[in-house]
């Protein structure tokens, strides 16, 4: 866990520092007004005229006390405070569209692999198939010209409509659940063709095993067997996929936020991106590695909770 | 892999699904200047964004540029992307699986170990931080692709090579005195190429999903070359009017990416049947 960090945090300075150019050229180059003496400022500021092991240090130094310095953009704002603005709507659309994964696509799952080569069986596979194909921001936008534009039923950008704040209560709720519809949805969709495939191997597996011939041959019925037998054993690798399936979530965040224009963590990455904000990607990369450790960290120890046989071993 | 992978993969439908459309694509792209109608690039102010029509089967987008044409040209592009960052993945992935595979212990641990950090970057953030660095250019995506797609690729050659270093074809081999180098890529890599070419498989596929998603964000294929991704950032600009403009290209991009998945699933079931 600590060397991942520390790898972690070794990456995102070598990409910083082995790059052609340096971090401040967009800074100083953009600004005809930048003097020799402020590029010199400048890069004191980032340490760029130390030798790179203690430039290293410093970084990590402040790193530690979530310092990640201050933003090239016009309001020079500190990088921790931006992102930490923008993390919450983030958060909340992954933690949701993980939700709809698992209540859509656990369910898909057993059921083809419990009816296997039936018909269902085979729709899903197809759905699987075509799932795995489809690029997620072309389906946004079919689904926007479909429910925002052709049937007007939901709004497609924003995070609340421009009378937000004239809305009763009741109303206010609605209208944020109104905009997350579409997001939420899409950004569940990447996932639910991959989990729905892995709960049906995972099914399949377990149907086979010795147990299950065990609690059928002491004569439970089918229904008991399957969805208390076998569930409960096949459910149990789908834990480790919710700490593998975080980089993805955080990852495609940068496309659903920039079409739907909601301000999260992803749109400020790719506005910062656009404008060569070097210490607010460098920020966000950092904060996504981070996130995506502490899933497979809450994946491990879950899974330990729920598996004895981990504990052991 | 031999007579009997060619006997399952011909009667595998799911295969020859996958082979049809990937060699359809090879076609129009080597012919595309002789496929598309129009030339990608001529402007014609008279039919700015026309709907589709037996002239403009596809339509036209904001300049009249004819948009069949437009992606006809765009299929040079994915195959490009497709094939030279896997290129890149599958060299990088399989030394480095290889060398942490055959020597075992510290060498291991450390590539093994960079695996892992690399593993904790989301791979579209990663990409997008460099590509802020560098200039968005064709060549530079496939690089950058490529750079972010070896892991997987180095676990799986890494897997078959700690298990196939202890057989008796690489004890032989060692004992007549074969170097190292020699033993890795001429006794030991060829046996495991199976997986690796169903990864490669798959693995042009999700190039072509990552390039479009780039050109579709701007930071991709730059216009006016023509590619699906940057039609696709036409069709939101122009979303409330020109709907063949994010049709089209987008059901391009889903049916070659869908025909290099089922030709890599395809692969995976006739090199080893058991598996399926």
């Amino acid at each position: 866990m600590v060397p991942l960090l520390i790898g972690i945090t070794i990456v995102c300075f070598a990409v910083m520092h082995l790059a052609p150019g340096s971090p401040t050229d967009m800074e100083t180059q953009m600004n005809p007004r930048a003097s020799a003496d402020y590029r010199e400022r400048l890069n004191a500021m980032y340490d760029l005229d130390k030798p790179l092991y203690q430039q290293y240090l410093s970084w990590i130094g402040k790193i530690a006390v979530l310092d990640l310095g201050k933003s090239f953009s016009p309001d020079r704002r500190p990088v921790a405070r931006k992102i930490i603005e923008r993390l919450p709507i983030t958060i909340l659309i992954n933690v949701l569209s993980m939700v709809l994964i698992f209540v859509i696509a656990i369910p898909i799952g057993v059921l083809s692999a419990v009816y296997r080569d039936s018909l269902f069986d085979k729709v899903t596979s197809v759905f699987v198939f075509v799932g795995f194909a489809i690029p997620t921001f072309w389906l946004a936008l079919l689904l926007m010209i479909l429910f925002g534009i052709d049937l007007g039923w939901l709004p497609i950008s924003g995070i609340r409509s421009l009378n937000y704040d004239y809305l009763p209560p009741g109303m206010v709720f609605l209208d944020v659940v109104k905009h997350l519809i579409l997001p939420v949805t899409l950004s569940a969709f990447g996932g639910l063709a991959g989990l729905s495939r892995y709960m049906r191997s995972n099914m399949l597996e377990v149907i086979r095993q010795d147990y299950i011939m065990t609690a059928r041959a002491k004569g439970l019925s089918e229904r008991k067997v399957i969805y208390k037998h076998a569930l409960r054993n096949a459910l149990l690798p789908v834990i480790t996929i919710l700490g593998l399936s975080v980089p993805g979530l955080i990852g495609g965040s940068v496309i659903f936020e920039s079409i739907f224009a909601i301000p999260g963590m992803g749109q400020l990455f790719y506005m910062s991106v656009m404008a060569r904000d070097y210490p607010v990607v460098m920020g966000i990369l950092l904060i996504g590695a981070v996130l995506t450790l502490l899933g497979n960290l809450i994946a491990d120890v879950s899974y330990a909770l729920a598996d004895p046989r981990i504990r052991v071993s | 892999m031999g007579t009997d992978f060619w006997k399952r993969f011909t009667k595998n439908k799911i295969a020859l699904a996958g082979s049809c459309v990937v060699i359809l694509l090879f076609v129009v792209s080597i012919f595309a200047p002789m496929i598309a109608s129009y030339d990608p690039h001529e402007i014609n102010l008279k039919l700015v964004l026309s709907p589709p029509s037996g002239s403009h089967l596809c339509g036209t987008d904001q300049l009249g540029r004819d948009v069949f044409s437009r992606m006809v040209w765009g299929s040079r592009i994915s195959l490009k992307v497709g094939f030279v960052a896997t290129g890149i993945a599958i060299l990088l992935g399989a030394v480095l699986g290889a060398v942490a595979g055959y020597y075992g212990r510290w060498t291991d641990a450390v590539i093994m170990r960079f695996v892992d950090i690399m593993l904790c970057f989301p791979t579209f953030f990663l990409i997008l931080a460099v590509i802020a660095l560098l200039e968005p250019s064709i060549w530079n995506i496939m690089i950058i692709i490529g750079l972010t797609g070896w892991m997987g690729i180095t676990r799986l050659v890494r897997a078959d090579f700690t298990s196939l270093k202890e057989r008796d074809f690489v004890l032989a081999a060692r004992a007549i005195g074969a170097s190292d180098l020699r033993i890795i890529f001429i006794h030991i890599l060829p046996n495991a190429m199976a997986s690796v070419l169903v990864a490669a498989t798959l693995g042009v596929a999700g190039a072509i999903l990552t390039e479009s998603a780039l050109s579709f964000l701007g930071i991709g294929v730059q216009p006016p070359t023509p590619s699906w991704g940057n039609i696709l950032t036409a069709g939101k600009d122009n979303i409330d009017i020109a709907w063949w403009l994010s049709l089209y290209p987008g059901l391009a991009i889903l049916i070659t990416v869908l025909g290099y998945n089922l030709l890599g699933e395809g692969i995976r079931d006739s090199l080893d049947p058991r598996l399926k």
